[in-house]
């Protein structure tokens, strides 16, 4: 453990944020995540890529415990949040999920207004002793979420009216106004077109001087473009995990290479 | 039963036809069965369809006019003074009917024999003591015009259906035989009956608006005929409801602001029952409930809605209404004397909003079911309790749905008959204490419908009035709450 | 952007997971809080019904069983003669059967003092029932006979504990004296309970004897109905729903008929019966009191509910049934009688099914056409007259017993519910098994 955190020190990397070791999940009697072990870094994006089916989105709801939701979901193993056991029975989902923010494949803003669906987050939480400063998160919000500008003069109008991307955006602001400390996005861009895809990876850009940001893709080119760390998921198993560039240049292992090169997935 | 036996010739016409229109087209075509452009079966079946249908169609027809044209014949043998002062000619003519029919039934007793029925010589009083001694219910005063016009009218009906069978099977023949004759191998007998079969399908599917036209008429003839008989304004806007017994007298005060009141005032209460409970037992089934509790809890929630309303009327008379007077009656357990009788706003109501619970509940259930789950997932993601989900993201997003289905289930309440009959009282009152007898609309469409005032009587007349207003009620409510379901469901399909 | 990146998150000051703030335990009891108010509002639901089935079997069962006196006693021959040679030759017989009674209760050691006015109010008048045994028997004159005598209602209802020492007052039905008789009669096994098979086969009695109310009439009332019911709605609902389902054009009329089904489905009941009034009865003359009418009446009602089962089942049909039969020819008549209908019927039925037992059940619009206050006193005579003639339905004579003066309808009107809430169960199990035997998925 030691020596690791030495090597990783030495690379100049950031601290880490969460260790998941040894991690099964089990649908019923379908495996679905094999023997997980990872180590995700604060101020990072990380993307986890793979063919469909591969786990890698339920390995990230995993870090948010939002298998709870789903009966027969079953998880083994230590997940560790700032070497704090996030399945401890101790530990309140809801609190976890405070820390933990999660941004869906599908934009899917509450059918309120926009200002109540970034509201939404900091009012749950009690973040805001009153309105003005409740005003003040969801202004911050909507900036960082790189929407402000697009919606400043209709926040009172629901958020189902945006477009794809820009409810997208307002998603993610949503999730920010919770001030998490990581983010994990299930393929954030899926539904999107290009363009907005484009705003929205700007802004996963900009987040990662904040927070610890986790990104499920199916599009290596945007993984390439996003992360600084990838994790390849194959078959429930994490095949090879490391920097984005190497993996994508030089991977280790042979399953990797075939699929970066297009011919598995 | 001649009838009966119409109808059995006339099948039989289409069963024969049946078999010589197979065995006709399959002789046309030399016993080839590739030169015909149908199957044989179906010529055979197009001539079951020209025989059948015109003659059916023809009988149903002529046994609901004939009524109609032979009372019109007949009427006019009574004259003017012998209509009896109070009454009218249609009820003389209910008179005149039924003594055709008591006549009938002496016939079939053996009391007299068919001849002697018919002779108009026969004095009234032997046929009166026939009559009677063949237990036909019959005035004890029948006049000689009334009888005369009553053997008038089983001769007139007599003639009526022997034309009408002979016509039938007339029709029934020339259709068979009209079809028979355009079978030929070229003859597209599969389009024609399919045609037809699509013609009787439309047919099927018209007797729901014409089941809605026969309502709405029967409502609005009966409604114009009371109103020419007791003033519309005074109807609306009566603060009194106090119908006159003795069914002829015109002091009755007909005003069903007070109905209306005890209908409302009911169906408040099983609303405050139902909604509550029912909401919260959809939301537990749908969000929280383990598979195997939601299995049992719903089906056994929904055999509520199962029982039929004269058991709930029943609960209500006997169990519940002395249970709330020994709570809340004269020397009751609060010691207050608030109830006076079983059969009150509360004990109705109580009743009501038992049985709407699982109407309420798998309304609800239904359309909490039909948010979607990205909504809750989002709202999860963001460190919300269940609850929090529930309240602030599922039920906002459900709220039409849930609109719409409270509105079908106070639909259901101000329909509700049986309940109220049984449990609500007969005084129509307007007051606010629910522990007070109080009566509805409802009710008294049976109340007054199964007394025994006569049918042209304001009194018995105002049950259409008062089903008009239900009706009109019902509706409104009804394609309100429809079509917000409705485009609730549209938005997240 | 930029002032989005210099902007730094004020992040909250670090707090452990495994140790919940204030705030969260707060969350947390609401949480509870609200999933208490659910489990509550299950539980307030299924008290009603325990509650519910509760007073129906314990306010019906007693309806099932009846208090009978069992004597056994001989008659001789002379004795016979002598009977038939008075004048009220039942009177005589009365005496011989009060003489073996009050003989009975002496051997038991009695020694209670009656009249015959009593026994009379006890058992009603016997003689004539054992007179017309003799006469039909008279072979078994000068042999025990062991006679098994319905007690009056009053005496029923107090081995029910209806009527209670306290409770009653003395009329010319019983009188408190009487009950010492009752007692004795007990204490000797001379009186005891039978199941009433008279209530599940008899028809209805006047308002004066609630002992004698049987249901069985309008059982045959209520299956003459369902029957016109079936004939009627189930082909009518079946076409109704395969020209909407299958066949339809998109235009006004279509709109038109689909509106009026979901409306129909949703109208009170008792509009039903209002129509029923004014077109089969006043217009068309039919026959008042008739379960033809009753089962004209009730097929518009059901027949929303059937043609709305009826489409679900047809939908349900997948497409590519459809397209194979159009593909090797067939044409859309053909497609949808040879294939989708018969894959649609197991739904069909059970829908059907589900739709008559609400019809069973449904008493309003009967009360308007006139299936109340007659007094349905015996069984109809043949088919025809099954249909024609003036009787009684189930939900009907459940109401006219309820809507009695005398509490020993009461008792009746709950056992009715028993029978009646049988054929429901009855039937929605025969529904269940045909969706579960027959239930495919696609």
């Amino acid at each position: 453990m030691n020596d690791m955190r030495l090597l990783q020190r030495t690379q100049g990397m950031n601290d880490i944020k969460i260790q998941a070791n040894g991690v099964d999940v089990f649908y019923a009697d379908n495996h679905a995540i094999k023997d997980v072990s990872v180590e995700i870094e604060d101020k990072t994006v990380t993307a986890f890529i793979g063919p469909s089916g591969c786990g890698k989105s339920t390995f990230l709801r995993c870090l948010n415990r939002m298998n709870d939701t789903i009966d027969i979901c079953k998880v083994t193993g230590d997940i560790l949040l700032d070497g704090e056991d996030i399945y401890d029975p101790k530990v309140d989902p809801v609190q976890l999920r405070a820390k933990v923010g999660m941004v869906f494949q599908k934009p899917n803003p509450f059918p309120k207004s926009i200002y109540d669906n970034v509201a939404y987050g900091p009012r749950i939480h009690g973040l805001a002793k009153n309105k003005a400063e409740l005003d003040e998160i969801i202004e911050k919000s909507l900036r960082r979420g790189a929407i402000w500008d697009e919606v400043k003069d209709r926040l009172k109008q629901p958020g189902t009216g945006l477009s794809g991307g820009q409810q997208q955006r307002l998603c993610i602001a949503r999730a920010i106004a919770t001030e998490p400390e990581v983010l994990l996005m299930d393929e954030p861009c899926s539904a999107l077109d290009p363009i907005a895809t484009a705003q929205v990876e700007e802004l996963i850009d900009e987040l990662k001087q904040n927070y610890s940001v986790v990104i499920v893709t199916h599009s290596m080119q945007q993984a390439a473009r996003v992360s600084q760390k990838t994790a390849f998921f194959h078959l429930g198993s994490l095949v090879e995990y490391g920097e984005t560039g190497k993996i994508f240049t030089n991977p280790e292992d042979s399953r990797t290479e075939s699929y970066i090169t297009g011919r598995i997935g | 039963m001649p009838i009966f036996w119409l109808i059995t010739g006339v099948l039989a016409i289409a069963c024969i036809g049946y078999v010589l229109g197979h065995r006709r087209a399959m002789a046309s075509a030399g016993g080839n069965l590739r030169r015909l452009h149908s199957l044989p079966s179906y010529y055979g079946l197009n001539v079951v369809l020209k025989s059948i249908v015109p003659a059916l169609g023809l009988t149903i027809l002529w046994l609901l006019l004939q009524p109609i044209f032979v009372s019109n014949a007949v009427s006019g043998m009574i004259p003017d003074n012998e209509i009896p002062f109070g009454s009218s000619r249609g009820l003389v003519m209910t008179e005149v009917v039924r003594t055709a029919k008591g006549l009938n039934q002496a016939v079939a007793a053996g009391e007299i024999t068919e001849a002697t029925a018919q002779n108009r010589n026969t004095s009234v009083d032997d046929l009166t003591d026939a009559l009677k001694s063949a237990g036909a219910v019959v005035t004890s005063t029948l006049t000689a015009p009334v009888m005369t016009a009553a053997q008038a009218y089983r001769e007139v009906s007599r003639k009526g259906y022997l034309g009408m069978s002979a016509l039938v099977l007339l029709v029934a023949t020339v259709g068979a035989l009209w079809a028979l004759r355009e079978t030929h191998p070229d003859f597209r007998a599969r389009n024609v009956v399919e045609q037809g079969i699509r013609a009787l399908l439309i047919g099927a599917a018209s007797i729901a608006v014409l089941t809605t036209l026969g309502i709405v008429l029967s409502l609005i003839f009966n409604t114009v005929e009371f109103f020419r008989l007791y003033p519309a304004s005074d109807f609306f806007f009566g603060l009194e409801w106090a119908p006159s017994f003795s069914g002829r007298g015109g002091a009755s005060q007909l005003g069903v602001i007070p109905l209306l009141w005890g209908t409302f005032y009911i169906s408040i209460v099983a609303l405050v029952v139902a909604v509550p409970v029912g909401l919260f037992a959809a939301i537990y089934l749908s969000e929280y409930a383990t598979p195997t509790t939601r299995a049992i809890a719903k089906p056994l929630l929904e055999i509520l809605a199962g029982i039929p309303t004269i058991v709930y009327g029943l609960f209500a008379l006997l169990t519940v209404g002395p249970l709330l007077v020994s709570v809340f009656g004269a020397g009751g357990a609060l010691g207050v004397n608030w109830q006076g009788g079983g059969r009150a706003v509360m004990t109705a109501g109580l009743v009501m909003g038992i049985m709407l619970i699982p109407f309420v509940s798998s309304l609800s259930d239904d359309i909490i079911n039909a948010v979607p789950q990205a909504l809750r997932d989002g709202s999860y993601g963001l460190g919300a309790t269940q609850s929090e989900t529930i309240k602030q993201v599922v039920l906002p997003a459900a709220l039409p749905g849930i609109v719409g289905a409270i509105l079908l289930a106070a639909s259901r309440a101000i329909g509700e008959t049986m309940i109220v009959v049984l449990g609500a009282g007969a005084a129509a009152r307007l007051d606010l204490n629910p522990f007070e007898a109080m009566t509805t609309v409802t009710a008294k469409i049976v109340s007054q419908l199964t007394g025994d005032s006569d049918f042209a009587s304001p009194e018995a007349l105002v049950a259409f009035a008062l089903g008009m207003t239900l009706f009109v009620l019902t509706l409104i409510l009804n394609v309100v709450a429809l079509y917000i379901v409705r485009t609730y469901r549209e938005q997240y399909d | 952007m930029s002032e989005a990146s210099t902007n730094n998150p004020a992040h909250a000051p670090k707090t452990s997971l495994l140790a919940s703030d204030a705030r969260t335990k707060r969350r947390e009891t609401a949480e509870k809080r609200f999933r208490m108010y659910g489990i509550a509002a299950i539980a307030v639901g299924l008290f009603f019904l325990i509650v519910l089935a509760v007073t129906i079997v314990r306010s019906g069962l007693p309806a099932f069983t009846s208090a009978v006196v069992d004597i056994e006693f001989t008659l001789t021959e002379v004795q016979f003669d002598e009977a038939e040679g008075t004048v009220f030759k039942t009177k005589a017989y009365q005496g011989f059967f009060n003489a073996a009674l009050a003989e009975r209760l002496q051997a038991a050691d009695f020694d209670v003092a009656f009249d015959e006015k009593a026994i009379e109010r006890l058992l009603g008048k016997t003689g004539g029932t054992i007179r017309e045994f003799f006469r039909a028997n008279p072979d078994k004159l000068g042999e025990p006979v062991s006679f098994e005598l319905p007690a009056s209602s009053r005496v029923d209802g107090y081995f029910k504990g209806r009527v209670t020492r306290d409770t009653l007052v003395d009329s010319r039905f019983l009188q408190v004296s009487d009950l010492d008789i009752v007692d004795a009669m007990v204490d000797a096994g001379v009186i005891k309970t039978v199941f009433n098979w008279n209530f599940v086969t008899g028809a209805d009695t006047g308002v004066d004897n609630p002992g004698g109310a049987g249901i069985g009439a309008s059982v045959i009332g209520s299956f003459f109905m369902m029957l016109v019911v079936l004939v009627l709605s189930l082909p009518i609902g079946v076409a109704a729903s395969i020209y909407l389902e299958e066949f339809a054009p998109q235009n006004r009329f279509t709109d038109l008929i689909e509106v009026n089904i979901s409306n129909l489905a949703a109208v009170p009941s008792i509009v039903f019966g209002i129509l029923g009034l004014a077109v089969f009865i006043q217009f068309m003359h039919l026959p008042q009191s008739a379960p033809l009418v009753g089962g004209l009446v009730l097929t518009l009602m059901t027949l929303p509910t059937i043609i709305i089962s009826t489409r679900a089942s047809l939908k349900a049909v997948p497409p590519s049934i459809r397209e194979a039969a159009l593909g090797v020819g067939a044409s859309k008549m053909q497609t949808v009688f040879h294939h989708v209908l018969p894959l649609a019927m197991p739904g069909i039925l059970t829908g059907t099914i589900i739709g008559l037992a609400q019809a069973l059940g449904e008493t309003a619009p009967l009360l308007l056409i006139g299936m109340v206050g007659f007094v349905a006193r015996g069984y109809p005579d043949g088919v025809v007259s099954g249909f024609l003639d003036p009787n009684s339905a189930m939900p009907a004579q459940i109401y006219t017993w309820a809507a009695r003066a005398d509490a020993g309808f009461y008792e009746k009107a709950w056992g009715g519910i028993i029978i009646l809430l049988l054929f429901l169960l009855a039937m929605n199990i025969l529904a269940i098994i045909l969706r579960r035997r027959f239930e495919r998925r696609w």
